[in-house]
């Protein structure tokens, strides 16, 4: 390992995993520096859960290595067991276990000394403020409740790094934010996060990113450079009959996806030789409604990168170089 | 590791005391079974609905069906007047049996009981015509061959004298129950010691507790052992109910020392509780286990000398009934409790015991890996 390396928490190399005939997740590289968050975001399938469950050990590449705090994947799985906390997409503490119960649980199996573990366990309770439910069944609780009391589980024994797979699928949008808040003051102190999700506005807040879709690695970096390195014009329509509009243009080769926004079609162009002037070339197709150049943001990044119809346009339009990888 | 072994250990016990329907289940699938097998079970059936066929007529007559009935083996429901029409009502199974009189018996019993007949002249009386098919009551209506007819003509018959005479040891009143609860002890922790320690690693896995656990440094040993604990103590319990219940309900006498009898159960718990460790490395669902915990249970319940004597079954079968802990804890249990045998010279089922528990704890542990695929 070169001296560069230690800068960053997970790397890994050509990592994939095979299951039966299907390759769930494609050659991996990946470099996630440390105390940042990072966010793997991509459709349902795509190979996010798998990834976070072959860098926390459960599962056992097929091929491809991974390096996470300095261990070598597979086969240092066991020494990492007390530097890193993974919070499972499905909530997997004990229901018929109080709060209090659970975190006490957590503690002993960790080895924490009694003492130390009882006022770690208070000082959690109070900063994800599960005070008035400590001596509740988990199960009875709601789902925020939940999603904190199995963050307050993963960081117990306060580790270098940690795992969240889809953490906030079962919260309202309030208990998110406060979630995020939460993480971030984890990042702050240190803690390296990587978290997967399908939520744009989530994956907009972390440091860096990767977008990955049926298992391979589209995209990767922060989420600025993601959008200023797109390779694709973004236009809003706006005018008559748009959905007819909308059937229209997704027959284009050049137009990667329309999608209508209340009472606006955002369309997405491909940049290549007969698109250098988006807006001229896009009133060949839109007649008399008016277009306007947006700013693109991080659903159109995601947009161009995943789904059939990125594919099919990628193959013959050259990716971009510039600012962020674009992988193929 | 012993901290995380009794994390293990409490956090199951507790999960187990707000489990009702478990808690609940432990207590009264011992009580209900016994009272089931308790009563249910006999092999000495008694008041078999039986038909009359009586060509005779005559107070003899009547005084054999008088005699027979008297045995209380049959209860004569049904009355016919030929033969074909008596057949038919046995294959209809109106009547296991039909007692066939036929229209010399009188004759028969005066040849019978003239003075210088050598036994072997004599000829029978009358005939019972039965449903063979149940094994037990053709056994049973067989008893009543040699019925003494002493009641019928008032007079003595010289009965033979039995070539051997039989003592029971025992169980000399041959109360099935006697010998079905320590039996039942065998079935009963097979069913739950088996079932429960299956199931709750299963459900582990599939309630998703299982995926954070194995990111934790805890040992899959560890695991297990701390799983399979609380079980011991449920099986002692069930022990004590079973045969405590046993002792004061159906007066089944324990006779052998307790602490042998302890020694015994903790190994028969210990070998079933690893033997739903095994089934539950490889049970995907909680259905599952149940299923394959019903393939052992079933075997256990018919090849383990608990229903049918083990010496009575073919050589194969036997092979089978020794790889089944049951067998080896049924022979432990009759001994100690009824024989009030010495554990030492039960030793070979107790060495089997315990080399099932280690073979079973080796598999286990190497089935069961810190990963998903």
């Amino acid at each position: 390992m070169s001296e560069a390396a230690s800068a960053y928490a997970v790397e890994t190399r050509q990592l994939s995993l095979k299951f039966g005939n299907k390759l769930a997740v494609d050659s991996l590289d990946l470099n996630i520096p440390r105390a940042s968050i990072y966010g793997f975001l991509g459709p349902n399938g795509s190979g996010k859960s798998t990834s976070i469950r072959m860098l926390t050990g459960l599962l056992k590449p097929s091929a491809g290595t991974a390096i996470v705090l300095g261990q070598t994947l597979p086969g240092d799985e066991e020494k990492l067991r007390l530097r890193i906390g993974y919070m499972t997409q499905k909530f997997s503490l004990y229901d018929n276990l109080s709060v209090q119960e659970n975190l006490d649980f957590v503690a002993r199996i960790y080895g924490l000394p009694r003492v130390y573990a009882r006022g770690r366990r208070d000082e959690l309770i109070a900063l994800y403020e599960l005070k008035d439910q400590q001596k509740q069944l988990a199960g009875s609780m709601s789902g925020g409740q939940k999603q904190r009391l199995a963050l307050a589980a993963a960081t117990l024994h306060k580790p270098e790094l940690l795992f969240l797979d889809e953490p906030t699928s079962a919260v309202d949008p309030e208990n998110r934010r406060e979630f995020w808040e939460r993480l971030f003051d984890l990042s702050d102190n240190g803690t390296t996060i990587l978290v997967s999700t399908h939520y744009m506005d989530e994956a907009e807040r972390c440091h860096q990113l990767a977008i990955l879709d049926h298992g391979v690695k589209r995209a990767d970096g922060t989420p600025q450079a993601l959008m200023n390195a797109m390779n694709a014009w973004s236009v809003e329509v706006s005018g008559d009959n748009l959905r007819t509009l909308k059937a229209q243009l997704e027959k284009t080769p050049e137009i990667v996806s329309a999608a209508q926004i209340g009472a606006r079609l955002r369309v997405l162009i491909h940049k290549c030789s007969n698109t250098e002037q988006p807006l001229l070339w896009l009133q060949q197709h839109t007649g008399q409604r008016e277009l306007e150049m947006v700013r693109p943001n991080l659903e159109d990044v995601f947009v161009n990168c995943t789904g059939t119809h990125a594919t099919q346009n990628n193959r013959h339009i050259p990716p971009s170089t510039q600012g962020a990888d674009y992988v193929e | 590791m012993w901290n995380r072994i009794f994390a293990i250990i409490s956090k199951e016990l507790r999960q187990l005391s707000r489990d009702r329907m478990s808690f609940g289940l432990i207590v009264m699938i011992p009580l209900i079974q016994l009272s089931l097998f308790g009563y249910a079970i006999n092999t000495d059936a008694r008041l078999l609905p039986a038909g009359l066929l009586d060509m005779e007529q005559s107070s003899y007559s009547r005084a054999l069906l008088q005699a027979a009935e008297a045995s209380q083996v049959v209860r004569f429901e049904q009355q016919y007047f030929t033969l074909p029409e008596a057949e038919a009502a046995i294959t209809r199974g109106e009547v296991k049996a039909v007692l066939y009189i036929p229209a010399d018996m009188d004759g028969r019993l005066q040849r019978r009981t003239q003075p210088g007949t050598p036994v072997n002249m004599t000829e029978p009386i009358a005939q019972w015509l039965v449903d063979g098919t149940d094994t037990v009551v053709a056994g049973s209506i067989q008893g009543l061959r040699n019925m003494p007819l002493d009641e019928i003509r008032d007079q003595a018959f010289s009965l033979p004298v039995p070539t051997m005479e039989v003592v029971q040891y025992f169980n000399p009143e041959q109360r099935t129950v006697v010998n079905i609860v320590p039996g039942l002890l065998g079935i009963i922790l097979t069913m739950t010691m088996v079932l429960f320690t299956s199931a709750a690693i299963v459900r582990e896995r599939e309630q998703g507790n299982m995926e954070f656990l194995i990111t934790t440094p805890v040992q899959p040993f560890e695991l297990m052992l701390g799983k399979i604990v609380p079980y011991v103590l449920v099986g002692m319990i069930q022990i004590a109910i079973i045969l405590g219940a046993g002792n004061l309900v159906f007066d089944v006498p324990i006779r052998g020392r307790l602490d042998y009898l302890a020694l015994a159960a903790l190994l028969f718990i210990f070998a079933s509780l690893t033997l739903g460790l095994v089934i539950s490395t490889i049970a995907k669902t909680q259905l599952q286990a149940m299923q394959m915990t019903v393939f052992v249970l079933l075997p256990s319940i018919l090849l383990s000398g608990f229903l049918f004597p083990y010496e009575a079954m073919p050589v194969p079968a036997q092979w089978i009934a020794e790889v089944l802990p049951a067998t080896h804890f049924m022979r432990m249990s009759r001994g100690i409790i009824l024989r009030d045998a010495d554990i030492f010279s039960l030793q070979f089922d107790a060495l089997a015991l315990i080399g099932f528990t280690v073979v079973g704890l080796m598999v286990a542990s190497s089935r069961f890996s810190k990963r998903l695929n």
